[in-house]
């Protein structure tokens, strides 16, 4: 059994149909993990399942074996689940310091030790520390995100495509901090659109199709895998 | 020596008229942005919220009186202040709970609840009407003047008098106090971290694992604070009539849209334009220009831009004028 699962995964949103149908994810600490597949296919939303966004028809969540099907997704981030959305994933209107202080809202003991682990993995938040977060670069707004996310200790770290929207640069760049954070014994779990170079970092795939799982393997398999490159990685 | 007298002038007509009604609508301002930036909608019970609070400080002015209760040289309304205010807060949170927590919880759109705080205004000033009526009332006691132009014109043989009120200085002074310990808490507690990123990105803050109750409640507990002070202030300064807390509510939403509403510097420095444009936009300056002008050269007129009766035409304009031109307030792209 994974250290967090999403087992059978079947729902929609309010009373419309079922996105998602018999969807499994799983991920175990020190593990990255990509959701892929076209658009449509129910990635977001199986992210959005796991972490209690979204109410399951059927289907198990859990985390170290514990059930939290049920639990909200305040609760699951009491559980050390961090999620970091897609879009307005920072507080645009606070400082990077402050953005990194509400992360750590839950938190009861000092932060100061914790922000200073954060500012050591992206050092350029230490000196952006009292910049208005709306004032960074796209790149760099990310690195907040994460910082944000990171701030609670997580043992689950979810990204809802964290290079939507930035340069190739930046790109590499924020894939190398992904990797940094795994090495931190985070489950990870990301949805990417950049298919090849996720999978390139990751140390398995889903492949999702129309809310259910299609393909799955180690991001090697992945890559190489006639199939899935004919129809997802353009080549 | 004129110079020196067309300044006091100024001073005494414009410039401290217009620090002291300013702070009043600051408070008042940051009251409207900060219920609208936290709990998303524009209150149009604002004006009647503080008139409500200034109520009770009247009515107990008047117990504390007749008790043989007085604060010296002060007014006795300032005892008055945390027993008003904690009734003020009793009141907003009841309506919190009875009305707006159902559009809340709703996720009702912001056009929807602006209208149902006009029906909370009417039942606000409902009440009012039923338990104090309509009628103007001075509560005022306590040292009128700080100094009286007379006693000036004697201490420095000047023509012109300077004239400080008591309540000038104190409007000035409290509203200092309040708004520096509300900034404090806002950008320096965790509590105040916590409700300026509600405000700016609800859902991450829930993902964070802050308290949208709590928050509300924050919210509610600081604006029953400010609307009870920015109200007893106004009442000292001018008199307690019910309506015009009603009619002040155009000055305090212009102030805190042109502070780009949400912001909470920025409403308070709004609370300034709008009191400014307003005093000295209606102020006659003959008798300024008298001093300053040789005598031929004097002028037939009353020198005045408009007259006092287009005050709040003043605000109106303003309004407008933002939400054309800078319709994030006019220090949009400032950090505040």
């Amino acid at each position: 059994m994974a250290f967090f699962e999403g087992n059978m995964m079947t729902g929609g949103y309010g009373d419309g149909p079922d996105i998602i149908s018999s969807c499994t994810i799983t991920a175990n600490r020190g593990e990255i993990v990509a959701i892929l597949g076209p658009n449509g296919a129910g990635k977001s939303t199986a992210m959005k399942a796991m972490l209690g966004l979204l109410k399951l028809k059927s289907g198990i969540v859990s985390i170290d074996g514990e059930d939290i099907s049920e639990l909200s997704p305040q609760e699951r981030v009491k559980k050390g689940i961090s999620f970091v959305p897609q879009s307005r994933n920072v507080f645009a209107e606070l400082t990077v310091k402050e953005n990194l202080e509400v992360g750590a809202f839950l938190r009861t003991d000092g932060i100061s030790k914790v922000i200073e682990e954060i500012y050591d993995l992206f050092p350029i938040l230490r000196e952006k520390k009292d910049q208005i977060v709306g004032q960074l670069s796209g790149g760099q707004r990310q690195q907040v995100a994460l910082g944000r996310a990171l701030m609670i200790k997580p043992s689950v770290l979810m990204l809802d495509e964290p290079t939507a929207g930035v340069s190739p640069i930046v790109m590499d760049e924020l894939f190398q901090h992904i990797v940094q954070v795994k090495k931190t014994d985070v489950a990870i779990i990301m949805v990417e659109q950049n298919a090849k170079q996720a999978l390139s970092i990751s140390d398995r795939g889903y492949v999702l199709v129309t809310g259910q799982n299609k393909f799955k393997g180690s991001g090697k398999e992945l890559l190489n895998d006639p199939e899935v490159r004919r129809s997802f990685l353009g080549a | 020596m004129d110079f020196i007298n067309a300044l006091l002038l100024l001073l005494n007509y414009t410039v401290l008229p217009a620090l002291t009604y300013g702070s009043q609508l600051a408070l008042g301002a940051i009251f409207v942005t900060l219920i609208y930036g936290v709990l998303r909608f524009a209150n149009f019970a604002t004006g009647d919220m503080m008139s409500f609070g200034t109520m009770f400080a009247v009515l107990l002015t008047y117990y504390f009186q007749s008790k043989g209760i007085n604060f010296g040289f002060l007014p006795t309304a300032l005892l008055t202040i945390p027993f008003a205010t904690l009734i003020m807060i009793f009141y907003m949170l009841l309506i919190d709970k009875t009305v707006f927590s159902y559009y809340r919880i709703k996720k009702s759109p912001p056009v929807q609840f602006a209208m149902v705080s006009v029906g909370v205004m009417f039942v606000t000033q409902a009440i009012i009407r039923i338990i104090i009526g309509t009628s103007d009332r001075r509560f005022l006691d306590g040292e009128k003047f700080i100094i009286k132009a007379t006693e000036f014109k004697e201490m420095t043989g000047l023509n012109e008098g300077l004239t400080i009120k008591s309540t000038q200085v104190i409007t000035i002074f409290i509203t200092i106090i309040v708004v520096s310990i509300i900034f404090w808490f806002l950008n320096k507690t965790k509590t105040g971290t916590s409700m300026r990123a509600y405000s700016d990105n609800e859902d991450l803050a829930l993902l964070s694992g802050i308290d949208p109750k709590k928050v509300v409640l924050i919210t509610w507990i600081i604006a029953g604070i400010l609307a009870t002070i920015g109200g007893i202030l106004y009442g000292l300064d001018k008199s307690y009539r019910p309506f015009v807390y009603f009619n002040n509510m155009l000055p305090i939403f212009a102030a805190a849209i042109v502070g780009g509403i949400g912001k909470p510097f920025g409403a308070f420095l709004g609370g300034y334009v709008i009191a400014f444009a307003e005093i000295f936009l209606t102020y006659a300056y003959k008798k300024f220009f008298s001093y300053l002008l040789p005598v031929n050269l004097m002028p037939d007129s009353m020198m005045q831009i408009l007259s006092t009766d287009y005050k709040f035409a003043i605000s109106f304009s303003i309004l407008v004028l933002v939400l054309l031109f800078r319709p994030l307030g006019i220090f949009e792209g400032k950090r505040l």
